[in-house]
């Protein structure tokens, strides 16, 4: 005689967790997720670190100008005498903080944006979707300095403006996967329920949409590192005296044409272009993994 | 229109940024009236719009001299340099594009498009850094300002602009390539090349006569889209390069609020932004007699 157990109906929570241990076991034997992990990991580390573990302070002028790389300085020392190692290692801080910040801001905004406009269609979603196309006619990185000129330079309006600049970008992708799913038969069902708009968006909707939110994240947050960058070069981002990168560059760029000093600008440029390339390795992966 | 309501944001009053900090009140607002700066701005805006649509781009507010005579140099100048990173990048990415699709997932595929993946979003400043430090500094082929003397050949020149477009082509190699990868692999999986191929054609014929015809198609039209792009990138280039471009003018005009130059500048490069589409949709239909053959109908 055959015992009969009594089945406990699995939670639907548990069937989301299987389904999320399978991604997670998938990115674990992607390499390129795995190296871009890394390589984002060591400089998120910096970032929280700072300058507490750094051999010297990444503010304190010595002497020592311009020296070459030795074994006291392993980068060598800029034109105020300042460690470069330690400024490098430093660097990480601010582009840290704004440029997810940033992504989270424009992801937000764009998220929003893309529900509302990809569900209810009609003069809603025309209009909204004329401004976001004249918008994204100009250059962006025009539009930034603009904005930023007006509104003067700091972390915070920098946030602010890449979000900002962010949010018709991510609200078109947004978008384009609502159309996907608005006529699909669990929206109905909802829509027949008597649930509210703001509900069937954000609750229904939004979770069945996460997979190309989250690549849109983090390849935007690759971009938003490059705007970062690319805005404190011109000297429209992250303000003296943070040891950031672009700032490093940015300062000391000029001494290249006397033929030398070329240490005061490689490790910066090269921490910035592994950071970046980090971040679009993840990216890789996760768009393999998901789509 | 955009461009005028974004440099009438710009705080600041003009002619305490041109006169300095040390200018009298009374010689600032007398500044501000000469200029004409103190009027309602609707009267401003239609006034700089009828101007420019006669071709008179005003005077520079900062260097009192003509913006067109400013402008003028500056432009031809930002198109050469666009010319030569132009004239690498394309056909370099259709290359690059079209081996990566016919090795498609081997070694070779994998290589070009990841190397043209990092290389996109790495910003310009910083491989143009890499490369100054490689090719100027320690290996000393290649100058590393972009300014070439007065009165330099062509090749010197084109010599001195290399650095900058490497730069500008490491950006968009790695977008151009992966559309035409895309394009070249779905003509390889059309009908009409395993048509060409029992006809009896060799592979090289193929390709060129078949595949690179109809990948070409959405690769004009990335190339097209991207001169938005370059134009942010000269921004960058330019000022690392102390090269006198549109985007060093723009960046110098942004710093110091001269909205006559930065107006123009900024509707300069929208104008050549318009001029670069319309150049590709007339290529896009010599390239594909659909859209001719259609618009005759």
């Amino acid at each position: 005689m055959s015992a009969v157990t009594p089945t406990t109906p699995i939670p639907a929570t548990s069937e989301a967790r299987i389904a999320r241990r399978e991604t997670l076991g998938q990115l674990a034997h992607s390499k390129t997720f795995i190296v871009g992990a890394v390589l984002v990991g060591w400089w998120v580390f910096w970032a929280f670190v700072g300058s507490r573990l750094t051999p010297d302070d990444p503010l304190a002028q010595s002497d020592a100008i311009l020296n070459g790389l030795s074994a006291g300085h392993w980068f060598g020392t800029d034109s105020l005498g300042r460690d470069v190692l330690s400024r490098v290692l430093a660097g990480a801080t601010d582009t840290m903080k704004v440029a997810p910040l940033a992504t989270i801001l424009g992801i937000a905004g764009g998220t929003t944006l893309g529900l509302v406009t990809g569900y209810f269609r009609g003069w809603v979603d025309d209009t909204i979707s004329r401004v976001i196309d004249a918008v994204l006619a100009l250059p962006l990185i025009v539009i930034a300095v603009t904005a930023l000129v007006a509104l003067g330079s700091s972390n915070v309006t920098l946030i602010i403006v890449i979000g900002a600049v962010f949010t018709p970008i991510v609200a078109r992708t947004v978008r384009a996967a609502v159309l996907g799913e608005r006529e699909l038969d669990y929206v109905s069902a909802a829509k027949l329920r008597g649930e509210r708009a703001p509900f069937i968006m954000f609750a229904e909707i939004l979770p069945n949409i996460a997979g190309p939110i989250v690549v849109e994240a983090t390849v935007r947050l690759g971009y938003a590192i490059f705007a970062v960058a690319g805005l404190t070069f011109l000297g429209f981002g992250v303000q003296p005296p943070s040891p950031d990168w672009s700032l490093q560059i940015a300062d000391n760029y000029t001494l290249l044409n006397s033929g030398t000093y070329e240490w005061t600008v490689l490790f910066p440029a090269l921490a910035i272009a592994t950071l970046i390339v980090g971040v679009n390795l993840i990216a890789d992966g996760l768009q393999q993994v998901l789509d | 229109m955009i461009v005028f309501a974004a440099s009438q944001l710009l705080p600041g009053d003009i002619g305490r940024n041109v006169l300095g900090p040390f200018a009298s009140p009374a010689d600032v607002t007398r500044f501000n009236h000469e200029h004409g700066v103190d009027r309602p701005i609707w009267t401003q805006y239609w006034d700089w719009v009828s101007h420019f649509a006669r071709g008179d781009l005003g005077t520079s507010l900062q260097y009192g001299v003509s913006v067109s005579k400013l402008l003028g140099p500056s432009l031809v100048n930002s198109l050469k340099l666009a010319a030569v990173a132009f004239v690498l990048v394309v056909p370099l990415s259709l290359l690059g594009g079209t081996v990566a699709a016919l090795r498609r997932n081997r070694a070779t595929d994998r290589v070009i498009t990841v190397t043209g993946l990092s290389f996109t979003s790495i910003p310009e400043f910083v491989t143009a850094i890499i490369l100054i430090v490689v090719f100027g500094v320690v290996l000393k082929w290649l100058p590393v300002s972009a300014a070439a003397p007065a009165g330099a050949g062509f090749f010197t020149q084109v010599k001195y602009l290399l650095l900058p477009s490497f730069a500008l082509v490491a950006v968009l190699f790695g977008y151009i390539a992966r559309i035409t990868r895309a394009g070249v692999i779905e003509a390889i999986d059309a009908d009409y090349t395993r048509t060409a191929y029992l006809k009896g054609l060799t592979p090289r014929q193929v390709v060129g006569r078949h595949v690179l015809r109809n990948s070409l198609l959405p690769t004009i039209a990335v190339v097209a889209t991207q001169v938005g792009y370059l134009i942010g990138g000269l921004l960058v280039i330019e000022k690392l390069f102390n090269y006198n471009g549109i985007g060093q003018r723009i960046y110098i005009a942004a710093q110091a609020k001269d909205f006559t130059l930065l107006q123009s500048g900024v509707l300069i490069v929208g104008i050549v932004y318009l001029i670069a589409t319309f150049v590709a949709d007339l290529l896009y239909s010599v390239f594909n007699p659909r859209i001719r053959h259609g618009a005759a109908e």
